[in-house]
């Protein structure tokens, strides 16, 4: 990263607010070539991602999606660490719920299988970052290649279980056996019916909770804790945090572990929330979409959830256009995604120098008169 | 015994066909991580690069306007990651994430608006696509001369032109890595650019002359994807393959001849995982093909991790160069 002479402000919320206006600005000029009026399509995301009934609850819960996956990418990138496995990681912290929710539903009372449930997601999540981490750290393999990698191989490991010894007898689709009665998270919408308020149907359920409860631990790790420290120093500079007497080494691979963790829980709103049963490809995409939401948010917790908020907005919204436009679908959402990577990822301080010249001259325009 | 041996050539056969695409595309990514440009977006030029060919192919009805356009929109890409990640500094893997996306994303869109076929185009007629090439004396061959003549016919004949053109992409990308002056620059420049800069020597052009020569093999490789082995474009219908060029390449340590031979083990594995369904070996059991599937990206991993021979990318791999002043 380019160390910056602008304000703090700017660095923090003008600079991700104009690079999400260039992504837009360039998806609205797709919309208006594929001959469709990009601020209808504008109107008819927002509608359905906040006006209509129920689609509030959708917004939030693809949000709890992004909420963990974009926890693992920015807890990975204050280490200078790129975890693209987050696919992989989600994929497999499924596994570890159904694992625990398969084996042990019934035996034990049915809370105790559900926080079993949780911690194995964040196990098998864990231990999918872990060995990236180990081969980075004790081995120096590359972990962008080696989480790609491992995304690929989470993937056939869960179509070879799920399609094999996993698979639900008398059934065609690759799925389990749906958890015993009881084994899942609360919707939110039956919360509060049988507290009398009708909200509409959707899937969002208390993982959303467990979400903000992350993010809130994250920030205390990452600000507040030696370990977040030392987690820091070893992205800023791994050779300062040697001579500290930090190990580099040790770091990495608690950082991917805990970044690991944090993409495998990403399941339990998916498994635990709604479907109760592992299925294939649950994934789909959220773990890489992350990776938008943490450059967003700006690697910061509080960043992370205004982020997760604007994707499950436009996941909600996407979907409104699959029925109100021939020409545009969800698909649309894939690209603006593509070109927010872009635009504040890559091209994060392509406006530097100009907001630079911007800020700066006023700042000294601004000077004399304060003397 | 013969029957198996039918078998193992028709595998061979099909080796060749699955390993086409990876074949360009690990050139392509040979070339521009050896100038040191990170390039995972193979995958998203090739799908773009697919796309374009079968809808302009579908248009003007020649598959050869088809590949240029294709050619071109490739070369864009690699433009966006250049502008991107040389110019401005970007980060390579996020820049290169960033045209994947993008890729899946646009190739959808602008197929419906197009043909409003839910993300595909219209199926090609045989004249608008790269045929195969069935090689002379073919019948000849088989009859008269023993063992080679079979070989001849199964593994050799009826490849289409671009299987051919991967091969010698190899060659020619060897040549230039290693006989030319411009190859030795482009080595020079993923490896210590300040020496090629103190040269007196544009590092920033001589990237963009790499991932431009990475832009046009990724065209051909989505060329040979929508309008030579299928008939139209499909929506996602790189499925990976370039990763596994990516794992490829690496495989082959950054080397044009011993990526071609990771393109063709990473091939033969999914032509045999195509083959080995349920079918049982001694000793081992059943062979899962779903696993089998995963055996280049844990083979890539180990290979990675130095369990066998150690690798070393590019020096000066993924660091933005900054001219000093």
């Amino acid at each position: 990263m380019q160390a910056s002479r602008l304000p703090r402000y700017v660095d923090i919320c003008v600079i991700p607010i104009l690079n999400l206006l260039t992504a837009l600005f360039v998806a609205g000029i797709i919309i208006a070539i594929i001959g469709e009026n990009p601020f209808t399509a504008l109107s008819v995301m927002l509608k359905g991602a906040f006006v209509y009934k129920g689609g509030l609850g959708y917004t939030l819960f693809y949000t709890t999606n992004f909420i963990f996956t974009g926890l693992a990418v920015a807890v990975a990138f204050h280490a200078m660490l790129f975890n693209i496995g987050g696919e992989g990681q989600a994929a497999m912290g499924g596994l570890g719920i159904g694992l625990v929710a398969l084996s042990l539903g019934g035996i034990l009372p049915v809370l105790v299988v559900i926080a079993l449930a949780i911690l194995g997601s964040a196990l098998f999540g864990a231990i999918w970052g872990f060995i990236p981490g180990y081969l980075q750290a004790k081995r120096g393999s590359h972990i962008v290649i080696t989480t790609i990698m491992f995304n690929f191989i989470a993937s056939a490991i869960m179509v070879w279980l799920l399609a094999g010894m996993l698979m639900a007898p008398n059934q065609m689709s690759p799925e389990t056996i749906s958890f015993q009665n009881g084994v899942m998270l609360w919707q939110f919408h039956d919360i509060l019916n049988r507290l009398g308020f009708d909200i509409g149907r959707s899937p969002l359920n208390l993982s959303f909770v467990l979400a903000l409860i992350c993010c809130f631990l994250v920030w205390l790790l990452i600000w507040r804790t030696h370990l977040g420290y030392r987690i820091r120093a070893t992205g800023f500079s791994p050779k300062a945090s040697t001579y500290a007497g930090y190990q580099p080494e040790t770091i990495i691979i608690i950082t991917m572990a805990i970044s690991g963790a944090l993409a495998g829980m990403m399941a339990v709103n998916e498994i635990l929330g709604v479907q109760h049963r592992v299925i294939l490809n649950f994934t789909s995409g959220y773990g890489f979409t992350g990776i938008a939401v943490a450059l967003m948010g700006r690697n910061h917790p509080l960043g992370i959830i205004f982020a997760s908020l604007l994707f499950g907005a436009l996941f909600q919204g996407g979907a409104e256009l699959d029925f109100e436009f021939q020409t545009i679908t969800r698909d649309m959402v894939v690209m603006i995604q593509g070109l927010i990577i872009l635009f504040s990822g890559a091209l994060a301080y392509m406006f530097n120098p100009m907001l630079e010249k911007l800020f700066l001259n006023e700042e000294r325009l601004k000077e004399p008169n304060n003397d | 015994m013969t029957d198996f041996w039918f078998q193992f050539l028709l595998a061979l056969d099909s080796t060749l066909r699955v390993a086409t695409p990876l074949i360009f595309c690990a050139m392509a990514g040979i070339f521009s991580e050896r100038s040191g440009i990170i390039d995972i977006s193979l995958e998203g030029k090739m799908l773009m690069a697919a796309f374009v060919a079968a809808a302009t192919a579908y248009a003007t009805g020649s598959a050869w306007i088809g590949a240029i356009a294709a050619i071109i929109v490739s070369i864009i890409a690699s433009l966006i990651h250049g502008f991107a990640c040389i110019i401005h500094r970007g980060n390579q893997v996020i820049s290169g994430l960033a045209i994947n996306i993008l890729a899946s994303g646009l190739t959808v869109i602008i197929g419906i608006a197009l043909f409003r076929q839910g993300g595909q185009t219209p199926t090609l007629p045989r004249t608008s696509r790269f045929n195969s090439l069935e090689l002379p004396f073919v019948d000849f061959m088989e009859q008269n001369v023993p063992i080679f003549g079979i070989i001849y016919k199964e593994l050799l004949s009826d490849h289409n032109i671009l299987v051919w053109a991967a091969l010698a992409s190899v060659g020619v990308t060897f040549y230039i890595l290693f006989k030319t002056t411009f190859g030795l620059r482009l080595r020079a420049v993923g490896e210590k650019p300040e020496a090629i800069d103190s040269a007196g020597i544009s590092v920033t052009r001589m990237r963009f002359q790499a991932i431009i020569i990475a832009g046009i093999l990724c065209g051909l490789a989505g060329v040979y994807l929508s309008t030579a082995t299928g008939a139209g474009f499909v929506k996602e219908m790189t499925a990976g393959k370039g990763y596994i060029a990516l794992a490829a390449m690496i495989f082959g340590k950054w080397k044009p001849v011993p990526a071609l031979f990771a393109c063709l083990l990473f091939g033969f594995l999914e032509a045999v995982a195509a083959r080995v369904q349920g079918v049982e070996i001694m000793l081992i059991g059943e062979i899962s093909s779903d696993l089998l599937i995963a055996l280049p990206y844990l083979l890539t991993v180990i290979l990675l991790a130095g369990f066998i021979g150690g690798v070393t990318p590019p020096r000066a791999i993924g660091q933005p160069y900054i001219k000093e002043r």
